[in-house]
């Protein structure tokens, strides 16, 4: 239940900067979760509630957005769509694939309200 | 709630030295006071229903113990002390593995080792009778050890110079591997007691590690597990992984490692 830890981490990351934006509350938080990161988008938003909770975050709706995985072959080169990290190029059955993207994990924005609850 | 003061422990580790039942350091992170407002807004003005304003973050959010991880990685760096996470699921020899390889590795350089475990010294007790500096962090509830835990733990923990320092982490597959602790090198254990598919139930653990290292081959006639396939599956999900094939109760394989970690201490 990693999933928790991390609920708490956003929470404190939004209300510290929603405090210095003067926020009354915080209305919706945008993630940016790629596919690859290890992150279950609905534990997230379950455990998140609970963290949530007193905080100027409770009333906030959780939208994630998830990349899809994306691999490069590093023999020839090819961008192909991965799903797991042990893709294989489709072009030439190499395993040296790196992942381009779908391993992010971030806080794009918040939207704050200015009216206190 | 702690069982030694009496104060509440809710999502916070605590750090125990074996044999030492009074000795105990919390983990808290919050520092920083709550409560404080800026309110630099004028209110009553502009009150529009609904119409938020949108705050632009773009931030890690795991950012906070990634620069504590880094923090961790310069003080090793500092005084030269080469950190390994050993990360497996329980039961699979992190402990048997570290007990068989220490008394050999220190007499060549100081070790020392951080035992994670969400309760109980009986890790670290056993660490201790090899003779070498240890500390236990009980994470309670937690799943994982974290670089805040970690960053308490060295500062209580009395480690020289040009050190290894080995941090076991919670038996678990899944959650350490998403948080940095500041270690030089992840190693990932799997036992042939468990199945070949591993690797690719829990490619998060074997895409992060950089050394993986199967135990138990000793029990290899008795079970149904397949070397190779376990190896290629490994492979498959990072191909930069570096193998090792061990027993930490017959000590075959044994050598192998160790000469690779002595030769890694010479170099970092």
């Amino acid at each position: 239940m990693h999933e928790m830890s991390i609920a708490l981490s956003i929470v404190e990351a939004v209300e510290e900067r929603a405090r210095q934006e003067g926020a009354g509350w915080i209305s919706e938080i945008e993630l940016l979760v790629g596919k690859l990161a290890g992150i279950e988008p609905e534990s997230l938003k379950f455990c998140f509630s609970a963290a949530a909770a007193g905080t100027l975050a409770a009333r906030a709706l959780l939208a994630i957005e998830e990349p899809e995985g994306v691999g490069e072959c590093g023999e020839c080169g090819l961008t192909f769509p991965v799903n797991f990290y042990y893709a294989e190029c489709p072009a030439c059955r190499s395993l040296r694939v790196k992942i381009i993207s779908g391993e992010e994990f971030l806080i794009q924005s918040m939207t704050i309200e200015e009216e206190e609850e | 709630m702690c069982d030694t003061c009496g104060c509440s422990t809710e999502g916070g580790a605590v750090l125990r030295k074996p044999g030492q039942s009074d000795y105990h350091v919390h983990v808290n992170e919050h520092e920083h006071a709550h409560g404080e407002h800026h309110h630099s807004h004028e209110h009553g003005d502009h009150h529009h229903e609904g119409s938020g304003r949108k705050v632009l973050l773009e931030q890690d959010v795991l950012l906070k113990n990634n620069l504590l991880a880094e923090r961790n990685r310069g003080f090793f760096e500092a005084r030269k002390i080469f950190a390994l996470n050993f990360l497996s699921s329980p039961g699979s020899g992190k402990t048997s593995l570290l007990e068989k390889i220490i008394p050999a590795l220190k007499q060549r350089f100081p070790v020392a080792v951080i035992e994670g475990d969400q309760q109980t010294t009986n890790d670290a007790v056993r660490i201790q009778a090899l003779g070498v500096p240890v500390i236990q962090i009980n994470t309670g509830s937690g799943c994982h050890l974290d670089a805040l835990m970690v960053n308490r733990a060295m500062r209580e923990l009395e480690m020289q110079d040009n050190s290894l320092l080995c941090i076991e982490n919670v038996g678990n597959l899944v959650c350490p591997a998403l948080f940095d602790l500041g270690e030089a090198l992840k190693v990932v254990i799997i036992s042939v007691t468990e199945g070949d598919d591993k690797p690719l139930k829990y490619p998060t653990m074997f895409h992060e590690a950089d050394i993986c290292i199967l135990n138990k081959i000793d029990l290899l006639p008795y079970v149904e597990f397949d070397v190779a396939r376990c190896r290629e599956n490994s492979m498959r999900v990072n191909h930069h992984l570096e193998w090792f094939e061990l027993s930490a109760k017959t000590g075959d394989g044994l050598a192998a490692l160790q000469e690779w970690l002595e030769g890694k201490m010479e170099q970092h």
